[in-house]
């Protein structure tokens, strides 16, 4: 090709016409390996001067066959491949995926169990969001509070380690519950961090909500109409963001959400920085609810996890105790037959509905599971809002919609 | 999600004419389910959205029943309405290896994901949809997945691989036991 060198005189192009290079796009590669798509995105992008004419999400990059993989591990086994879909919140994968099989099973939940599970998803939605704060911020060039929210955060999984014993993928959900109970330790501990951590949420708004920089980076970039929301199957805090006032702990309730008090934030103009400020609501009314679920544990005594030999794992200490216990656990962790059916699933989970479509033949072989990750959709929806705008924005854009690409490709 | 007769009312009315009352059931988790067929699930769809208010698309996905099956693959969609706080699902059985059915991104321009992966891991063709390429996995990769008779571990060239081996250990063992009788 032949190259053609164009010089450069300030106050040459009085007209587009008179632009040597009007009307030519330059093609970019954003990604897999760039640090503020996330992950392992890729983003085609075509650019029109400095304004973004075309951008093409491409994904896969990190496709396990998750999906796959649970044919042939069958249903028990499973559990700790959900862990690695959205790996900044393992807990809340673990609920969704329980609530599926319990469905398709028809077991219930022990209330301890449930308190347990609340508790469990609420800290994890702390934790997702905190990492969405921070990275979205440094993305933006705020540095500081990337240390701030991953030092909170840093709490949190000190704590999920104390309960779990394990810091991330943590695998504490089971079929009928969650697999052991609390001490006073772990709630001791996580009273302490939620109690002071309303404050740590005003010093971040502190630091962002009135940042004029923050502001002007994230007011009015982005926006997406609520009947643009609901059309691009979006949902979460994007949709809220957006001014639909819709988060399925209210709509459609499981693990007794029903009876918490917490409040619904939603946006007013749909763009990055609403989405920001819903965002930031919700850790506060999750702090809301985990300490009601804390207190709660003081009067909701008994099992955590329920007593169904058909479907749900036999107590620890019988199985050390005796054989038949041994070869019963083997069996259901083994050969796990679920009743034949489908069943949906689904939590509110940080990045939006995070829903599990089981269908089973009765055999111990799961037919089928589909794994309907919400931030499949969000990538899905970069074209949408960030076509016609400027190259630096389309950062902003994807730190707000904030996605993981451990559940996007599954 | 919840066992709802109003639900049920709406679907029902906002078919009528496009299905039988004998397609519309509840599933085994409660949902509301309508029986569609390749030909008139566009139709369903479009009722589904005008008529019965189900404003958004929560999933696209299919189930492999199996090589040799004539009816093979089951398709599910789910829709989702903010105004009711309910849900519908759609099941689709289509015949035939390589079936394909109408694209619904016209009406929820968010199935154009769904649709292409559900086309790129169970190859399920969607006819007019826009932009119908692979999604996971690389554009030029000859199979789909998902599909029961691809194998869990290892793919093609190693099961092409096994399967020479056991060819020659076979004809080995077949010219050893010759040897053997003579």
């Amino acid at each position: 090709m032949e190259s053609k060198i164009i010089e450069y005189r300030p106050g040459f192009a009085q007209s587009d016409a008179d632009d040597p290079i009007h009307g030519e796009t330059l093609p970019i590669n954003m990604g897999p390996q760039h640090p503020a798509t996330h992950g392992v995105l890729r983003l085609a992008v075509e650019l029109d001067g400095e304004t973004l004419a075309s951008v093409q999400p491409d994904v896969g990059f990190l496709h396990r066959g998750k999906e796959k993989a649970c044919e042939s591990l069958g249903w028990a086994k499973f559990f700790p491949h959900t862990d690695r879909l959205d790996y900044v919140q393992p807990l809340m994968n673990n609920v969704g995926y329980a609530i599926a099989l319990e469905k398709l099973a028809g077991v219930e939940v022990p209330e301890r169990g449930q308190v347990l599970r609340v508790l469990l998803m609420e800290v994890s939605r702390i934790a997702a969001h905190l990492i969405y704060l921070g990275t979205s911020a440094i993305d933006l060039g705020a540095i500081s509070m990337f240390f701030y929210t991953f030092k909170e955060r840093e709490n949190i999984y000190s704590i999920l380690d104390a309960y779990t014993g394990h810091r991330m993928n943590n695998t504490y959900v089971r079929i009928g519950g969650v697999y052991a109970d609390v001490d006073e330790n772990v709630t001791g501990m996580l009273r302490e961090f939620l109690e002071q951590f309303e404050a740590r949420v005003d010093e971040f708004e502190g630091l962002l909500t009135g940042n004029r920089i923050w502001y002007d980076r994230n007011r009015d970039v982005g926006v997406i109409t609520a009947e643009e929301a609901k059309a691009w199957s979006l949902t979460g805090p994007i949709l809220r963001g957006s001014g639909v006032e819709w988060d399925i702990r209210k709509q459609e309730p499981y693990s007794g959400y029903e009876t918490y008090d917490f409040d619904i934030p939603v946006g007013t103009v749909g763009d990055c920085y609403d989405r920001y400020l819903v965002r930031v609501e919700e850790m506060r009314q999750s702090c809301r609810i985990a300490l009601q679920a804390l207190d709660r544990l003081d009067t909701v005594k008994g099992d955590v996890l329920a007593e169904d030999r058909r479907f749900v794992l036999p107590p620890r200490a019988d199985v050390q105790a005796s054989m038949e216990e041994l070869i019963h656990q083997f069996k259901i962790v083994t050969d796990l037959r679920l009743p034949k059916g489908e069943a949906y699933g689904c939590v509110e989970a940080a990045k939006g509905e995070l829903g599990f479509l089981a269908i089973s033949d009765g055999t111990s072989e799961p037919a089928r599971l589909h794994i309907r990750a919400p931030g499949l959709m969000n990538v899905q929806a970069i074209p949408l809002i960030a076509e016609g705008r400027l190259l630096s924005d389309i950062v902003a854009i994807i730190g707000s919609l904030d996605f993981v690409m451990g559940e996007v490709d599954r | 999600m919840t066992s709802d007769m109003n639900t049920a009312v709406r679907v029902t009315a906002s078919l009528d004419g496009i299905v039988d009352a004998a397609a519309i059931g509840t599933d085994h988790d409660g949902m509301v389910r309508v029986t569609a067929t390749p030909a008139d699930l566009h139709a369903v769809c479009a009722a589904l959205k005008g008529a019965a208010g189900f404003e958004a698309n929560t999933l696209v996905t299919a189930r492999d029943h199996g090589a040799g099956e004539a009816q093979r693959f089951e398709l599910f969609y789910q829709f989702l309405s903010y105004e009711h706080a309910d849900r519908v699902r759609v099941r689709v059985m289509t015949e035939g290896d390589d079936p394909e059915v109408d694209t619904i991104t016209d009406l929820w321009p968010g199935t154009s994901f769904s649709e292409r992966e559900c086309w790129d891991l169970m190859g399920v063709r969607f006819g007019g949809h826009p932009d119908l390429r692979r999604l996971m996995m690389p554009e030029g990769f000859d199979h789909h997945p998902l599909r029961k008779d691809f194998p869990h571990i290892g793919i093609e060239p190693d099961r092409l691989y096994r399967q020479w081996d056991e060819a020659r250990r076979a004809e080995f063992e077949a010219s050893e036991a010759a040897k053997g009788a003579h």
